[in-house]
């Protein structure tokens, strides 16, 4: 039987492990050249969140079929989630060091599941996790098994049709053990995405296709603990967290400027961006 | 078939608790004996091929069996990047079934069509293609795909096709049968459409013509030992598929005829040409205006010896 999550965790002691992972982040990003820094950053908190407070999941056997599945159906975020896979003990720390290198695992987007310990699906394609997610959240009903299916959306993401064929089946069929979060940092890859496909009012949106929606400030460790609490609680709906995020957060001249979901930082602005992430 | 297929995935459903079906909005009626015996592992998944299809590979990656059932171009060339990530790129052990294939339901127009689902899926790694002839064929080859570990795209037909394949034939998936033998030309062949081949050469046994016709069985993975031995023994082929001739079956062969070495071998495609059908009738009528209905077929097959360099 899977391990129960782990010990509450004061919101300092997760806010200093999002700081590690953002330094760790900005550092191998830079060193690589791998872009979407923007958009890790954003979600580096509900990351921390999920797996060191929500997440039935054992690093020691991941493959555990009663753990739940977490699925970063927004793929480009996949440099973040190497480093909380790693930092959470999935594997060791050093295979980073490959990351993005020629003939590595570790790229731009997660591979299929079986050369990294802990991720679920290949994403990247944006629209295949959430609906991936639904598929594995109703084999657990079918298997009777306890698992609770999480998956991680950008904004953007939710543009694609998909996404929202899957939301109308997940409410249909009652699969409330299925959480979104919604990275909802207000930018896609090239404008605004309230511009580009008029996604406002987003929750309303969730809510009229009969899921259970809450609005959170996404980098607030309480209010996302607290809302996914709330979706553990939910016994009929499908869950969506729409969690307002800023892009390339926790450092200020990334901070809600888009050229940073394709730059990476030339080593005077990696320089600054370690400084703002020291430790207080 | 279609009668054959929810026959036997009630059967299977009944033996075994991962046996999932998935049916995009089709069906009415035909799968209530499944619901009977399965309730709990039969969704509709409306209509929305997309969601159905990544829904399926994460059921797969989570140890179920899905098998998604709807019409052949809504499960195939409508959620292509979702089989192609999904299900192939995970090896999500899906078995994709798109009924009413080739030209089942000519007379409801190019939408309902499915004339090149063989030639784009055969160019996904690992994707078996299979394309059953008969119903016997059809569960011997759902039964092996439901055990195989990777995933399976079947095309297969409506309802009414007639047993083609005899009592001792090796039906399954890459296996390849002599529906008839023959000696001055061979048809190989995929689908129901190989009963028109086979009245024709029927037909043609009368005025001293011996056709041989040969059920693959599929496009991907190609029996490669059956058309080795068929190569020696026959030097003028004719592919057969009802489907357009890009890309399918006779595609298939011309690649592998090219890399073999051996005797040259002369083969002709015959299939729906590289068009759109908008001029409507049944299927029959459809295959009659194509040259793919026994007569037409009888009629090329007699070319075909007639030219051949003595």
């Amino acid at each position: 039987m899977i391990a129960a999550p782990p010990a509450q965790l004061s919101p300092a002691a997760l806010a200093a492990t999002a700081l590690t992972l953002r330094q760790r982040l900005v550092s191998t990003s830079a060193a690589a050249k791998i872009p979407h820094l923007g958009s890790c950053l954003s979600c580096v908190d509900l990351l921390v969140q999920l797996y060191w407070q929500e997440l039935r999941l054992d690093p020691a056997n991941p493959e555990d079929p009663d753990r739940d599945r977490f699925l970063l159906s927004k793929g480009h975020g996949a440099p973040i989630l190497f480093q909380v896979l790693a930092e959470r003990g999935f594997f060791p720390l050093e295979r980073l060091e490959d990351f993005g290198k020629a003939g590595s695992v570790f790229h731009e987007h997660p591979p299929k599941p079986g050369y990294i310990p802990g991720i679920e699906a290949a994403t990247g394609s944006l629209g295949h996790g959430l609906p991936m997610a639904l598929g594995m959240a109703l084999a657990a009903r079918i298997q009777q098994r306890p698992t609770r299916c999480y998956a991680l959306l950008s904004d953007g993401e939710c543009n694609e049709g998909s996404i929202w064929e899957a939301a109308l089946l997940a409410a249909s069929q009652k699969v409330h053990t299925l959480t979104a979060i919604i990275d909802f940092n207000k930018w896609q890859a090239t404008g605004r995405s309230q511009e580009v496909m008029a996604l406002d009012p987003l929750a309303a949106k969730w809510e009229a296709f009969g899921w259970h929606a809450q609005e959170i400030d996404g980098h607030d460790f309480v209010a996302i603990g607290q809302a996914l609490a709330a979706a553990r609680k939910e016994g009929e709906r499908p869950s969506v967290i729409v969690a307002h995020t800023v892009k390339g957060k926790g450092v200020s001249f990334m901070e809600d400027d888009n050229n940073w979901h394709y730059r990476t930082p030339n080593p005077q602005e990696l320089a600054a961006a370690l400084t703002e992430l020291e430790p207080v | 078939m279609r009668d054959s297929f929810a026959r036997e995935m009630t059967a299977l459903a009944a033996q075994r608790l991962d046996v999932t079906l998935l049916s995009g909005d089709i069906g009415n009626r035909m799968f209530d004996r499944f619901k009977e015996v399965a309730p709990e592992r039969f969704l509709n998944c409306g209509i929305a091929e997309a969601n159905m299809m990544s829904l399926a590979a994460g059921m797969a990656l989570s140890g179920l069996r899905p098998v998604i059932y709807t019409i052949t171009p809504f499960t195939t060339t409508r959620c292509l990047e979702q089989i192609r990530v999904g299900v192939a790129y995970h090896q999500a052990p899906v078995v994709i079934v798109g009924t009413g294939s080739g030209l089942s339901y000519s007379e409801l127009g190019p939408t309902h069509h499915s004339l090149e689902d063989m030639a784009i899926l055969r160019t996904l790694p690992g994707l078996n293609v299979v394309a059953p002839a008969d119903s016997a064929e059809l569960v011997a080859q759902l039964r092996e795909a439901l055990d195989a570990p990777h995933p399976t795209y079947m095309r297969i037909g409506k309802k009414g096709e007639p047993a083609l394949h005899g009592e001792g034939a090796r039906l399954g998936i890459g296996k390849a049968n002599l529906l008839r033998d023959g000696s001055d030309l061979l048809v190989v062949g995929v689908g129901p459409i190989l009963g028109e081949a086979l009245q024709a050469a029927e037909a043609l046994a009368p005025t001293g013509i011996y056709v041989a016709v040969a059920s693959l069985g599929g496009v991907k993975p190609l029996d490669g030992p059956f058309l080795a031995a068929m190569a020696e023994r026959f030097p003028h082929w004719l592919s057969l598929e009802e489907h357009g001739i890009t890309g399918g079956l006779g595609s298939a062969l011309l690649e592998w005829l090219a890399e073999r070495d051996g005797s040259p071998i002369r083969l002709k495609r015959l299939g729906v040409p590289d068009a759109f059908l908008h001029e409507l009738g049944n299927q029959a009528y459809t295959r009659r205006q194509l040259g793919l209905d026994a007569g037409g077929l009888a009629q090329t097959m007699r070319l075909a010896i007639e030219e051949r360099p003595q």
